[in-house]
């Protein structure tokens, strides 16, 4: 793979994170018991889709095919989408969705650092803004972490069996393929064997925080930065192109 | 087409009326986010967004295109700038006044510090000054606010959150 696609597929892969996940929390917008929570979980959705659009804006620059943000959002296939198998798991009930985003915040606020150091200045500028609006993300996602694991029996069994299920999903984010390969050679990417190292202690303290046991090691599930995807995604994909693969080119 | 001259002073000048569409005591200029003006054939404007979602950013986008249309300069483009990532810490001191008087609790200053960002420091109470103040949520009306609540006055009080 040469450098021009491997950067392509990088910040791609970025915005397909960010857009699905961005997604699966606009499922819950409107559905939250709670005023507070609701309002965190818009906020956070529309960080994530405003960091999918730059991502999404770049990559199409990159491509030069006269394609834009909407076209990588909206008219591409669920085999096009490169995010992690993760992000696209079902919400579940808010322990689950929490859980989720811990995982995923932890390893994406140290991609972000480390993206902050590398030598394409667009992904510096993008990765720059991002981390500001994950680090107060994950501040508020901890303490609920903390507060299910350490609350009653009941979010204590409960949160467990969302950290013991989504598990599995976690180590695809660790398992370098040739688009991060080249993208750390020829552009100072992130090393993700020591982002492996911090993102696990980071992830002990918390766990240890909430009373909950880390699981061990165990076989992982992977093949999402490759475009195969759990069931998941495509009802999800179904749901959020329709109005565009109805209409091709509808805007208000 | 008659070409009028006009200087960079006046471009300034003509968008500092620009407001903020979300918080309108405040304009692009007090939030620090008109980060530069280039007057030659065309004027061009970098702005840079506050979040990465703020959906103020196209509105404001389309207002300083307008305000210069009215102005008479038609030749006008926008240009998005990421780097260096907006801070509250370019709130100027006027926009800091603003902001207390139209009851939201400016930022704290010295955004860099990561320490601000875990709230290990008092909020003051935009009417009474007091330091007796709670949070009620981490999260506001916008992206960029956190709502608060003053334990002496009792007065329930928007905070722009410190980034």
């Amino acid at each position: 793979m040469n450098r021009d696609k491997a950067l392509l597929a990088y910040v791609s892969r970025l915005g397909d994170n960010a857009l699905i996940l961005g997604q699966r929390m606009v499922e819950l917008v409107a559905a939250y018991p709670e005023l507070e929570e609701e309002l965190a979980n818009a906020n956070f959705a529309l960080d994530f889709i405003g960091q999918a659009r730059m991502f999404y804006t770049y990559a199409a620059e990159l491509e030069g095919k006269d394609r834009d943000e909407d076209d990588f959002a909206f008219l591409r296939d669920e085999n096009e989408f490169r995010n992690f198998l993760l992000i696209e798991q079902p919400n579940g009930h808010f322990g689950d969705s929490v859980t989720k985003l811990v995982l995923f915040e932890s390893f994406y606020l140290l991609l972000l650092e480390a993206l902050g150091h590398c030598s394409d200045e667009r992904v510096v500028a993008i990765a720059m803004r991002a981390e500001k609006e994950i680090r107060y993300h994950l501040r508020h996602n901890t303490q609920w972490l903390v507060r299910l694991g350490d609350g009653t029996d009941e979010s204590h069994e409960r949160v467990q069996a969302s950290v013991d299920s989504l598990w599995q999903f976690t180590g695809e984010m660790f398992a370098p393929d040739d688009v991060d390969n080249v993208f750390e050679a020829e552009f100072g990417g992130p090393d993700l064997f020591s982002i492996r190292e911090a993102w696990e202690a980071n992830i002990a303290i918390v766990l240890a925080d909430a009373t909950l046991a880390m699981p061990g090691d165990q076989w992982m599930a992977s093949g999402g930065k490759q475009g195969r995807h759990t069931e998941h995604l495509g009802y999800m994909i179904a749901e959020m192109q329709y109005l565009q693969r109805t209409h091709p080119g509808a805007n208000w | 087409m008659v070409t009028i001259q006009i200087s960079r002073e006046q471009v300034l000048d003509w968008l500092s009326e620009v407001p903020d569409p979300e918080i309108p005591v405040l304009t692009i200029t007090d939030l620090g986010i008109l980060r530069g003006v280039t007057v030659n054939e065309e004027v061009v404007v970098e702005l840079t967004p506050t979040y990465s979602g703020c959906p103020a950013t196209e509105v404001i986008e389309q207002s300083v295109i307008d305000v210069l249309h009215k102005h008479g300069v038609e030749n006008v483009s926008v240009k998005r700038v990421l780097s260096p990532a907006w801070t509250t810490d370019w709130i100027s001191a006027e926009g800091r006044n603003k902001l207390r008087e139209y009851g939201i609790a400016p930022p704290a200053e010295g955004a860099s510090k990561r320490e601000l960002l875990h709230g290990k420091h008092s909020i003051a109470c935009p009417r009474c000054d007091s330091l007796n103040t709670a949070v009620v949520s981490e999260f506001g009306s916008t992206a960029c606010k956190a709502s608060y609540k003053c334990t002496d006055c009792l007065e329930p009080f928007e905070y722009f959150k410190c980034i």
